[in-house]
């Protein structure tokens, strides 16, 4: 506990060093956001050496182990270091599908030299990661996917498509599903590893209803994929993905924030002067479950540590968040009336309120629908019959 | 503080659990006293038991003999009450009378605690004046009289109000029925005179009264806390008594939820079992969903509650409404996904919905507490 108290305080002298006050403020927008990778620029200086005093202390993925770029802090100081960013409203130095994804199923599926390179390369930001799970014809249903590779003995040739993948325009490197045995439809699936700018790679960006791409297609057309650049096993690419798909649905509910726990309805009253007695009604129903779902979020960080929670558990939270962000966003629409339907108004910030809530409807579809959360949440916790 | 039990609550959790799963059960203790047409709606052999479990000291402090727990022991206990329906005046005098009297002075903690220890004595309060919850306006009045106060006025929805040895009375000292200083809160015997109770069976079979003081003459001893300065120690007790109830609130909503999936493993319909099918199946899974949620939302406010932290009155609202609708859908899921049988008095799960009923409207229900939540964030 003493040495705890000791981490705090050199923590916090340290967070006073080298924490620029404008990394200080809340993030407005995706240029806030440092994503890295070959082709990242920074916004600003202070960016800039944000992002190098954390890649320095290991602190941009600090509990990972030293040896692979991060700072081998253990739940209690990453916590106290959770604690003292959020205390100044620190940004985070780096946001990456690396960090959340690729580096937890390397952690536990990767070989010693594929942590030391790979995840080193995550923790200082040099390659931008993006996922290749959905296809065209496998959403909910990703095990039926057909992006095929063909063994040519040293190498794989990879033929197919995928979908909804996030700034794959933006990204260096792909982790990819990709059937390797059409006779197998579980065990025949390899995790692949491989670079975005091997030929036969391109992405076309999605333009979603918000008006915005995040996502692409990609297509793989003879796409040459050496035979070492693979997690785990050969054939063995679903448990992988199985694992992995547990820290998206823990990151898309929003488990870790803890940033949206404060009463929105006081908010809205602020903005919009008043309101009427049925949205208030509305708005202290949802701050009642918003709240309530915010000690949760802590209650399931806390017991994740220490293995207390149910191994399906954040379907709950994927489910429950989701659900919750929708209706969040559905409130601020009504609360906004007609200003809120401006869709590229300079006094909107270019109409971030509808294309914020447009964007909230994949929330409960991406990462698992909410009807496969359901699904998970009746077999595997509640235990009810059927296949 | 970690949002789970430590090892002693854990301990604590086994013991009640099993305890009031052997002593609690709904066929010896709900059944048995409903249908004898007991006139206390409880068991006092069970609450000697609680007694000597050291479960009516938990609120109690140590100096006063007790355990010296907090509010997250105690709603350990309320939550195995709750799952099994078991009747019991727990609430009402170890959580609510308990919390009033530890802000008592020495005489009136030394008069009423050692009974409530044993579980010899059973405790009532009497708060709400009408139909609904709103201890915001107290009309009951007190007034000087001699060396002491004569009480006026009626109460309702008083919880073993007519089993009770002592119930604390919340009435006007001073100032308008709405003002938030002016009240006093007393500790009234149950043979004062003056003192009359229409007793009602409530649908839940519990037994509560209608209360009405007719010049309740009281000495200045009666007392808790400051006079005119009782809506502090009101507070206090309504906060404990408020999570309290969701707790056992949780119970309940936790006793139908298993009732019900065990149920949608063994019927079989269309040849198949009903938990094969998804319409049911993804209703129990967000009946689930909402349970969990519940639970967080009552451990944090135990848990603040314990700290004395400011946020707790807070997350206590946000704690009873929340169990309040989650409870609420677990018993209506309940008797839906149980069909026929469901409607049956043989069958447990419509005492669930009664018990639910009941406990969600003591001391604020889901909308009481959603507006309360709304006021203090401040819109």
């Amino acid at each position: 506990m003493a040495d705890l108290e000791t981490f705090r305080s050199e923590t916090r002298a340290w967070l006073d060093a080298n924490c620029p006050a404008e990394m200080r403020q809340p993030v407005r927008d995706e240029e806030d956001v440092y994503w890295g990778g070959r082709r990242a620029k920074f916004k600003s200086a202070a960016q800039k050496s944000w992002f190098e005093a954390c890649v320095a202390k290991g602190y941009t993925v600090p509990a990972w182990p030293k040896a692979y770029g991060g700072a081998g802090l253990d739940p209690a100081q990453a916590k106290v270091l959770r604690e003292e960013m959020s205390r100044i409203n620190a940004r985070p130095p780096l946001s990456s599908f690396g960090i959340w994804m690729l580096g937890p199923a390397l952690l536990k599926f990767g070989t010693e030299e594929q942590k030391v390179h790979f995840l080193g390369e995550i923790a200082r930001g040099e390659i931008r990661w993006c996922q290749g799970y959905s296809e065209p014809g496998s959403g909910s249903d990703l095990v039926s996917m057909q992006t095929f590779g063909e063994d040519k003995g040293d190498h794989w040739v990879v033929n197919g498509q995928k979908i909804w993948t996030s700034y794959a325009d933006e990204a260096d490197w792909i982790f990819c599903l990709v059937r390797t045995d059409k006779a197998n439809k579980y065990q025949g699936i390899t995790f692949m590893l491989f670079d975005m700018e091997t030929p036969g790679v391109t992405t076309k960006p999605i333009l979603l209803i918000s008006g915005n791409s995040p996502f692409c297609e990609t297509f793989f057309d003879d796409v040459k994929v050496p035979k070492d650049q693979f997690v785990g096993e050969i054939n063995r690419g679903w448990d992988v993905a199985k694992y992995l798909l547990g820290h998206e649905r823990e990151m898309i509910s929003g488990a870790g924030g803890g940033d949206r726990t404060s009463a929105i309805g006081s908010a809205m009253l602020r903005h919009t002067g008043e309101l009427d007695p049925i949205l208030r009604a509305e708005l202290a129903m949802f701050d009642v479950d918003a709240l309530a779902y915010g000690a949760m979020g802590e209650k399931f960080l806390d017991e994740i540590k220490v293995g207390k929670a149910h191994p399906a558990q954040p379907n709950m939270m994927k489910y429950a968040g989701t659900e919750l962000n929708k209706r969040r966003h559905e409130l601020f629409m009504s609360a906004g009336g007609s200003r809120a339907l401006e869709w590229d108004s300079e006094e909107t910030g270019g109409g971030k309120t509808p294309r914020g809530w447009l964007r909230t409807k994949a929330n409960s579809i991406e990462g698992g629908t909410s009807e496969v959360m359901l699904n998970v949440i009746s077999k595997r916790i509640l235990e009810l019959p059927g296949d | 503080m970690a949002l789970y039990h430590n090892d002693d609550q854990a301990m604590l959790a086994d013991s009640a659990s099993q305890f009031l799963a052997d002593e609690g059960a709904i066929n010896t203790q709900l059944r048995h006293w409903r249908d004898t047409g007991c006139k206390d709606g409880f068991g006092h052999e069970l609450w000697k038991q609680f007694g000597e479990m050291g479960f009516t000291g938990i609120l109690v402090a140590e100096d006063d003999g007790g355990l010296g727990m907090g509010h997250v022991e105690a709603g350990i206990v309320l939550e195995e009450i709750g799952r099994n329906l078991t009747p019991s005046p727990f609430l009402t005098s170890s959580v609510l009378a308990a919390t009033a009297l530890g802000q008592g002075n020495k005489d009136l903690r030394g008069r009423y605690l050692p009974g409530l220890l044993t579980g010899d004595s059973v405790f009532a309060v009497a708060i709400d004046e009408g139909a609904k919850h709103r201890p915001e306006r107290i009309a009951t009045k007190a007034e000087r009289s001699g060396n002491g106060f004569k009480l006026s006025g009626k109460k309702d929805f008083v919880i073993h109000g007519a089993s009770a040895d002592m119930i604390i009375v919340a009435a006007r000292t001073s100032g308008a029925d709405a003002d938030r200083d002016g009240i006093t809160l007393f500790a009234v015997p149950k043979d004062a005179s003056g003192l009359s109770q229409d007793a009602v069976r409530l649908v839940d079979s519990s037994i509560a009264t209608h209360l009405v003081l007719d010049g309740v003459v009281l000495d200045g001893d009666a007392v808790i806390g400051e006079i005119d300065g009782g809506r502090d120690v009101l507070d206090r007790m309504l906060n404990a008594g408020r999570i309290g109830a969701a707790a056992e609130g949780v119970g309940v909503a936790r006793g139908a939820m298993d009732m019900t999936v065990n149920y949608l493993k063994q019927r079989k319909q269309f040849g198949k079992l009903i938990g094969e099918f998804q319409g049911l199946q993804h209703r129990a899974a967000h009946l689930y969903s909402e349970l969990e949620i519940s639970r967080a939302a009552v451990i944090k406010a135990q848990q603040l509650l314990d700290a004395g932290a400011e946020s707790a009155e807070l997350m206590v609202s946000v704690a009873k409404a929340k169990v309040g609708r989650t409870a609420n859908l677990a018993v209506r899921e309940g008797v839906q996904m149980h069909g026929g049988i469901g409607m049956t008095d043989e069958y447990d799960i419509g005492l669930y919905m009664k018990r639910d009923r009941a406990l969600a409207e003591f001391l604020g229900d889901a909308n009481y507490h959603t507006e309360r939540v709304a006021q203090l964030s401040g819109y």
